[in-house]
């Protein structure tokens, strides 16, 4: 399975996903955000970083950068895109994913680790994955995710939810929110669900020794779904 | 010519630094202040000669990039 990272000016998180994803068995290449074509790709990530320093908004100049064309005609023809963190907030910018991620709510940086429930399995991010739950680590200021009460009507009708912050029982309640997200979401899919954003980094969570391992459930699933 | 424009956000958004700043200005004595809303002012020095060009020109702009249509408005305040 080939992948492809797309490095912008100030991604942080770009070679944590190239380690990630080498690990779990991708040929990963990574891809510079000024080239113009995409190299051959079962799946292509925006990793987590400060892109363009959050200028203007986070994510919001690196949605207009070179690649970003090939990206969203990937993406547009049903290829694999996966945006975390700054990558969430790239997609969204870019109308991949509808939304956008404000500010978090208490105004603080939040690093730490959080529970999420997996909200919807049909598709091939979360596809025959056991568990229902993940622990995984966020670390953002933007993390607030907000759309009107039209797409939030869209976005629940086509279930395109992805995951939900909860506790370590998996209730998904606003005393387990983290940064003020509309219901708890911490990911969501576009509507044909080939597209996914979400704040959670799972490229932070592959090793037992420094971290914990449900990022390796994630992507071990992921590489045998795409194959 | 130079337009000036300025974003806001949209009234049902919330405004998190707006809130602090209104209670700093209220622990300053402002006492009378009902709401803070905070937002972004831009200047864009354009070679378009014609106000009305420039100014549709601008307003691609925002739609395009320098506002998010889900959570803010642009409004174009001054050309000159």
């Amino acid at each position: 399975m080939k992948s492809s990272v797309i490095t912008f000016p100030g991604s942080n998180c770009d070679r944590d996903m190239d380690v990630a994803l080498k690990k779990f068995g991708f040929k990963n290449k990574m891809v510079w955000h000024q080239d113009v074509e995409l190299p051959k790709s079962d799946l292509v990530v925006l990793p987590g970083g400060f892109s363009y320093g959050d200028y203007l908004r986070c994510g919001s100049m690196a949605s207009k950068s070179k690649i970003m064309q090939s990206v969203i005609n990937f993406a547009n023809s049903g290829g694999m895109v996966m945006g975390i963190c700054n990558g969430f907030q790239i997609l969204v910018e870019t109308g991949l994913v509808p939304g956008v991620l404000l500010r978090n709510k208490y105004l603080e940086f939040i690093c730490k680790n959080v529970f999420v429930k997996i909200s919807d399995k049909d598709n091939n991010y979360f596809k025959n994955i056991n568990n229902n739950l993940l622990e995984l680590h966020i670390a953002h200021n933007e993390g607030n995710y907000f759309c009107t009460n039209d797409q939030l009507k869209e976005i629940e009708d086509n279930t395109q939810v992805a995951i939900n912050y909860c506790n370590r029982e998996g209730k998904v309640e606003e005393t387990f929110n983290p940064n003020g997200s509309i219901k708890n979401i911490a990911g969501i899919f576009n509507k044909e669900k080939n597209v996914l954003g979400m704040m959670p980094h799972p490229e932070r969570m592959i090793d037992p020794s420094l971290s914990g391992e449900d990022g390796s459930l994630f992507f071990k699933n992921l590489i045998n779904n795409l194959k | 010519m130079k337009i000036s424009v300025v974003i806001t956000l949209k009234k049902d958004v919330l405004d998190p630094q707006g809130k602090v700043i209104h209670q700093a200005l209220d622990g300053m004595g402002f006492n009378d202040v009902n709401e803070v809303r905070q937002g972004k002012y831009f200047e864009i020095d354009t070679k378009e000669t014609n106000p009305k060009k420039a100014k549709d020109e601008v307003e691609e702009m925002c739609k395009k990039l320098l506002a998010n249509l889900v959570i803010e408005n642009y409004k174009i305040i001054d050309a000159q």
